[in-house]
């Protein structure tokens, strides 16, 4: 029986000369958990990764699986399997040779051996598949293959590193959902390295935000999305608007800001903050609202005056850019929720309207 | 689809073009490599006269001596022995020199490759004697074992001396084309396959062997080949103690008196045909790769 996490990292370093690539990363990943590290390139998630698989070696701190301090374990051990970025399968073997490589260098016998890789590629849907060569297959063929590969296995973890990178959209829109479904089904914690905001949203029970080597906010996808701790995660995830000024007044979970035009702004504080701080209210375009001026009541929690710019109809969604009194300028999104080609039911740049927020729908971050 | 006047037109001149590039190659092939080849196997079924003259008596004797004769079969079984000998400790050391030099960085690389290209930039006859003072009876071997005092060895004119001068000597046509290969492998295949449970060894054996295995046939071929019908080596290093095939031939033709051209036609020519064998051996397994 394996007790507590799948994967443990305690402040692991890895440096590359001077360079830290990955900077005392501390992460518990759960059994079963659908996980994805997420961040830009370089930001040290692949290094991260590729530590887990045993392709490097920490340059400090220490790494565990289900418990089992791996320091000195070299890859051909490891209770992982990996499906690599290029899928890497191999180019002289068939599909079957390809899938039966792992139960090969594990000398499982051959008429279980058979049945394990034919159960592996009916599960990706691909038992029509086992003579054929890597280079007759599609893309997205090849990275079934690369799936079933691992998982034929029955690894404790399964590494993925940008499996769908290589696909085009659609078929990686798909492929999102056969990843999560699979994963559903097989029950393997997946540890899924990623770029790509939307599809970590998208699979991961919880995400990790990388970046320069460190891990800035761990956290399911709507604490990642509606409860960023700092700019890099806000800014990162989704599209935010940024205003900075001071904190002048704290409360228990709110904060007010002053910017440095006297606009007071007031938002939710996910870290607490001091008074005098230097901070920034972080505000997503689609949790704000414009609204015509004769409609602005006294009491709506925080208001701004402004004159529509931009506007951009994109179908589901109307982009605004609007201005403030003081010079700067904001997004804000309205959904297109009626169906007219009047041009009255839609804001005209020049147009003097009301951005209302409530507090809550924003954020006062510090770092 | 019917083609237009003007794309015929167009056809033709391509046609035209191909052919004028083609036309010196083909020139300097027919001549100066067709030309001797046939004189060779023309030659190799007339009769040998008494002051080795050429006697216009076609004949098939020359192939019956050189398939009967004991002392040749040997010559033609010890080449082909020792020509894979070459091949194999060519390969023993050339496959790991060439996984070193495509493991380092870009500019070390350069440098490596230049070093395996240098010996070709001195003479090799003259590469074979320097060999001879150094495994000479009084050579730079035994002084410096005379010198600790150490018993000295006889490594001259024996045939250890003659495989050392000829895979010497092979070295870097094994390495060239492994590296090739070897530059063109996808080293994440080697993790992906530790990934799936694989020792290094196995991972070699498994993946990266097979993967490189045009350039180790190639190199095979351009070892096993010209090492046939080697007769410096043997003569310079093993003493011409014992007849290799490409000793026979020169002196066949040039040193017995009389000098038999006819036989030595005849040898040649066997020759070429073995070798040609090895040839289409190489041709298939390649192609067999690309299918």
């Amino acid at each position: 029986m394996h007790k507590g996490y799948a994967i443990e990292l305690a402040n692991v370093v890895k440096r590359f000369g001077e360079v830290a690539a990955v900077d005392h990363v501390t992460l518990q990943i759960h059994d079963g958990e659908f996980f994805s590290l997420l961040g830009p390139s370089g930001c040290g998630k692949t290094t991260t990764l590729r530590m887990i698989a045993g392709f490097e070696y920490p340059s400090g701190g220490e790494l565990m699986i289900h418990g089992r301090p791996m320091a000195t374990v070299p890859p051909h051990h490891r209770p992982v399997n990996t499906v690599f970025q290029s899928y890497a399968l191999f180019p002289h073997m068939t599909v079957a040779q390809n899938v039966a490589f792992g139960l090969k260098m594990k000398r499982v016998p051959k008429a279980e051996l058979g049945a394990r890789v034919q159960a592996a590629l009916d599960m990706v849907r691909l038992a029509g598949f086992a003579e054929r060569y890597p280079r007759q297959m599609s893309g997205g063929q090849q990275q079934r293959v690369a799936l079933a590969r691992a998982l034929v296995n029955q690894p404790e973890v399964l590494l993925l590193d940008e499996p769908l990178g290589a696909l085009d959209q659609k078929l990686r829109k798909e492929m999102q959902l056969e990843l999560k479904s699979l994963q559903h089904r097989v029950g393997i914690t997946f540890i899924f390295v990623t770029h790509d905001q939307e599809e970590a949203l998208t699979m991961s029970d919880r995400i990790a935000v990388m970046n320069q080597g460190k891990v800035l906010q761990v956290g399911t996808p709507t604490e990642i999305y509606e409860r960023p701790t700092c700019k890099f995660v806000a800014d990162f995830i989704g599209e935010t608007n940024f205003i900075e000024g001071k904190v002048v007044e704290q409360g228990d979970e709110y904060a007010t800001i002053q910017t440095p035009d006297g606009l007071q702004l007031r938002g939710y504080t996910p870290l607490p903050v001091n008074v005098g701080e230097a901070a920034t209210l972080s505000l997503r375009p689609e949790k704000a609202r414009l609204i015509l001026p004769i409609h602005a009541r006294p009491d709506d929690a925080f208001t701004m005056p402004v004159h529509v710019e931009m506007i951009t109809y994109i179908g589901s969604d109307t982009r605004i850019t609007v201005r403030l009194n003081e010079g700067r300028t904001l997004d804000v999104w309205e959904q297109n929720t009626l169906s007219t080609l009047d041009r009255n039911a839609y804001w005209q740049p020049g147009e003097a309207a009301v951005l209302v927020c409530p507090p809550a729908n924003a954020l006062v971050l510090t770092e | 689809m019917a083609l237009s006047s003007f794309e015929r037109e167009q056809q033709r001149h391509e046609q035209r073009r191909l052919m004028a590039l083609l036309a010196p190659g083909m020139f300097w092939l027919l001549v100066f490599f067709l030309v001797p080849l046939l004189v060779i196997l023309v030659y190799s079924f007339l009769t040998n006269g008494p002051r080795g003259n050429l006697l216009w008596q076609p004949t098939l004797q020359n192939y019956v001596d050189l398939f009967t004769q004991a002392s040749y079969v040997n010559a033609y079984v010890r080449s082909l022995w020792i020509s894979g000998l070459t091949t194999l400790f060519a390969l023993l050391l050339g496959y790991p020199l060439a996984l070193f030099i495509v493991k380092q960085p870009p500019r070390v690389r350069l440098v490596l490759l230049i070093l395996v290209l240098i010996p070709f930039w001195t003479n090799f006859l003259v590469r074979i004697y320097a060999w001879q003072i150094i495994l000479a009876n009084n050579g730079l071997i035994n002084a410096t074992l005379a010198a600790l005092g150490l018993p000295t060895l006889f490594l001259l004119n024996t045939e250890g001396a003659t495989l050392l001068g000829l895979v010497y000597g092979e070295v870097p046509f094994m390495v060239l084309p492994i590296y090739a290969a070897l530059d063109r492998f996808d080293f994440t295949l080697m993790e992906a396959g530790a990934d799936l449970g694989a020792s290094k060894w196995r991972a070699f054996w498994h993946i990266m062997l097979p993967m490189t295995m045009p350039g180790v046939a190639a190199g095979a071929v351009l070892v096993f080949i010209p090492t046939i019908g080697q007769f410096v080596v043997s003569e310079l290093l093993g003493g011409a103690k014992v007849d290799y095939i490409g000793n026979l031939i020169q002196r066949l033709f040039l040193r017995s008196n009389p000098p038999n051209w006819p036989l030595g036609s005849a040898m040649s020519t066997v020759m070429m045909i073995v070798l040609l064998g090895f040839i289409l051996l190489y041709f298939r397994s390649t192609t067999e790769e690309d299918r």
